[in-house]
C-alpha cells in the first residue's frame, strides 16, 4: 500500500480479522442479532456504521484536547447521537423507502458499543487521520461479520438472497424444494445469529491458534 | 495545551457551547430537510392508496412496486374521483382527506366519548367500477401496523396494502409481501349482510386461497401475533365504515 504506512494499514486490516470487534472483542453483538435475518438490512447497517464511526472518530479526535475529562462520555454520546440523527434525516429526505425499512436499526446505532468503545479507546488518544482509519477498520470488521451472518441466515432461513428466491420456490416446490429441501425456520430467529457468530468464532480460532485464550 | 480542562467553569462552558452548536446543527438539518421529508410522506400515502386500488408498477409475481414519486400525484388525481370525510351521518367532500391522521382521530375518540371520528374515504373509479379505499391502523407484535383496504360497494376486497413500523424481518414483516396481500383480494367483509371481518387464520386449510367466501386468509408461519394484529385492525377500523356502505346500498 503506497498511500498508507505499514502501521496505518494495520489499523484497517487488524479489525477485519485478528482483532475483529465482534468475534474477538465480542462487542456489538446486540445489533448483530437483531438485524441480520436478511442480507439487505445487514449491508445498509454496515455502511451506516462505517460512516458514523469514521466521522465520529475524526470529530472526537479533533476535540480530544479540549474535551473536559469529567463529561467526556456525555460528549461522545452527543457526537454519536448527532451523527445518527443526521444519517436518519438525510435517508428520510433522499432515500425514503430505504429509511423506512431501516429506521429502527439506524436509531440503534447509538447503542452500538463498538462506537463508544473506539471513541474512548482510540480517538481520544490519537490524531484524526489514524482515528479515521481505525474507525473505518473497526466498522468494516463489524460490517463484515454482519454480512456473513446475514447471508447465511437469509439463505438458510428463507431460501432467498436480497429477496430473490435463489433456492427455488417453497410453495410451488421447484428447485431444491422439489427434492425435499425445507427452509430452516430457526434461522430467522435471533438466537440463531448467536450460533452463527459462534461458528465463525470457532472457525477463526481453529485457524489461528494464537487467538485462543489460555485461561 | 494551556487550558485547564479540569476546571468546573470550563466544563460548564464547554457543555453549553457543545449543546448550542449541536442544537443549531440539528435544527438546521431538520428544518432544511423538512419540506423534502413532508413531500416524501405525502407521496408515500398516495402511492399506498393507489397500490391498494391495484394501480402499481408490479412486473414479476413477487414485486411490490409503487408508481414512481414523480408521477404519483398525477395518477392519484386521475383515479381518485372523490375524497370524503365521514363524521357520524355527515359526509363531506374534502380534497385533503388523505392528510387526516387517523391515529390522532382514534386517540381523540378514545379520550373524549362525545367526539365523532373523522373517517377519510377515497372513492376511485377503475375499469368503470367504483372502488372505495379505507385507511386502517392497528398494532403488530412490536409496533404499529397500518394499511389501506380497497373494497367495492358490497364490501368485497379489491386490493389491500399493509405496512409496519418494526415487525420482525422474515416473519411479521412479511405482511407487506405480495403473497400475503394478494390473498385478500376477493375476500368479503360481510357475511350474509352482517359485518364479519377477514381473519388471518392459521388452520384454514386453504393455502392457495381458493375459497373467497370463508372470511379467512392463510396466516404467515412464525408471525401469529402480527397476523392477529391484522385481523384485529381490519375488524376495528373497517367496521366504522359499515353504516356508510349500508346507506350506499339502500
Amino acid at each position: 500500500m503506497g498511500l498508507l504506512s505499514k502501521k496505518d494499514a494495520k489499523l484497517i486490516s487488524d479489525p477485519l480479522a485478528d482483532n475483529n470487534p465482534i468475534t474477538i472483542q465480542v462487542l456489538g453483538i446486540c445489533s448483530a442479532l437483531a438485524i441480520t435475518a436478511q442480507l439487505k438490512p445487514s449491508i445498509v447497517m454496515a455502511i451506516s456504521v462505517v460512516f458514523v464511526l469514521g466521522v465520529g472518530n475524526v470529530v472526537i479526535s479533533l476535540m480530544r484536547n479540549v474535551i473536559p475529562s469529567k463529561i467526556r462520555i456525555i460528549v461522545q454520546l452527543i457526537v454519536v447521537a448527532t451523527l445518527v440523527i443526521i444519517v436518519d434525516q438525510v435517508l428520510k429526505a433522499f432515500a425514503y423507502s430505504l429509511s423506512k425499512e431501516l429506521s429502527v436499526f439506524i436509531g440503534l446505532i447509538i447503542t452500538n458499543c463498538i462506537i463508544m468503545g473506539r471513541f474512548e479507546a482510540f480517538a481520544l488518544g490519537n490524531g484524526p487521520w489514524r482515528s479515521f482509519l481505525d474507525g473505518i477498520g473497526n466498522a468494516a470488521g463489524y460490517g463484515l461479520i454482519l454480512i456473513i451472518v446475514g447471508f447465511f441466515r437469509e439463505l438458510l432461513g428463507s431460501g432467498t438472497l436480497f429477496g430473490f428466491k435463489v433456492l427455488g420456490d417453497p410453495v410451488e416446490k421447484t428447485g431444491l424444494y422439489a427434492i425435499g429441501y425445507e427452509n430452516n425456520g430457526f434461522m430467522v430467529l435471533p438466537p440463531m445469529a448467536l450460533i452463527v457468530v459462534g461458528i465463525i468464532i470457532w472457525v477463526q480460532r481453529s485457524k489461528n491458534k494464537e487467538l485462543i485464550e489460555e485461561h | 495545551m494551556a487550558i485547564n480542562t479540569d476546571k468546573n467553569s470550563y466544563t460548564v462552558i464547554f457543555a453549553i457551547i457543545m449543546v448550542v452548536v449541536v442544537g443549531a446543527l440539528l435544527a438546521g438539518f431538520a428544518s432544511g430537510l423538512k419540506p423534502m421529508i413532508k413531500a416524501n410522506e405525502k407521496y408515500e400515502k398516495q402511492q399506498n392508496i393507489l397500490y391498494a386500488l391495484g394501480v402499481n408498477n408490479n412486473e414479476g409475481p413477487n414485486d411490490v412496486e409503487f408508481i414512481p414519486t414523480t408521477e404519483v400525484e398525477e395518477e392519484f388525481n386521475k383515479y381518485i374521483t372523490k375524497q370524503l370525510v365521514i363524521q357520524g351521518d355527515e359526509v363531506t367532500e374534502n380534497d385533503e382527506a388523505y392528510l387526516i391522521d387517523i391515529k390522532k382521530e382514534e386517540d381523540q375518540a378514545k379520550k373524549d366519548e362525545s367526539y365523532t371520528r373523522k373517517l377519510p374515504l377515497f372513492v376511485a373509479e377503475k375499469d368503470s367500477k367504483e372502488v372505495y379505499i379505507m385507511p386502517v391502523r392497528g398494532k403488530g407484535l412490536w409496533d404499529a401496523i397500518w394499511g389501506f383496504v380497497a373494497v367495492d360497494k358490497s364490501m368485497t376486497v379489491q386490493g389491500v396494502y399493509f405496512d409496519h413500523k418494526g415487525e420482525t424481518p422474515g416473519l411479521g414483516a412479511e405482511i407487506k409481501q405480495r403473497y400475503f396481500m394478494d390473498d385478500f383480494t376477493g375476500e368479503k367483509f360481510l357475511d350474509g349482510g352482517a359485518f364479519k371481518g377477514i381473519d388471518v387464520a392459521k388452520g384454514n386449510n386453504d393455502p392457495k386461497n381458493e375459497d373467497t367466501t370463508d372470511n379467512e386468509v392463510d396466516a404467515l408461519a412464525g408471525a401469529t401475533i402480527t397476523g392477529d394484529g391484522v385481523t384485529a385492525m381490519l375488524k376495528k377500523d373497517v367496521r366504522l365504515y359499515v353504516p356508510y356502505f349500508k346507506n350506499l346500498n339502500k
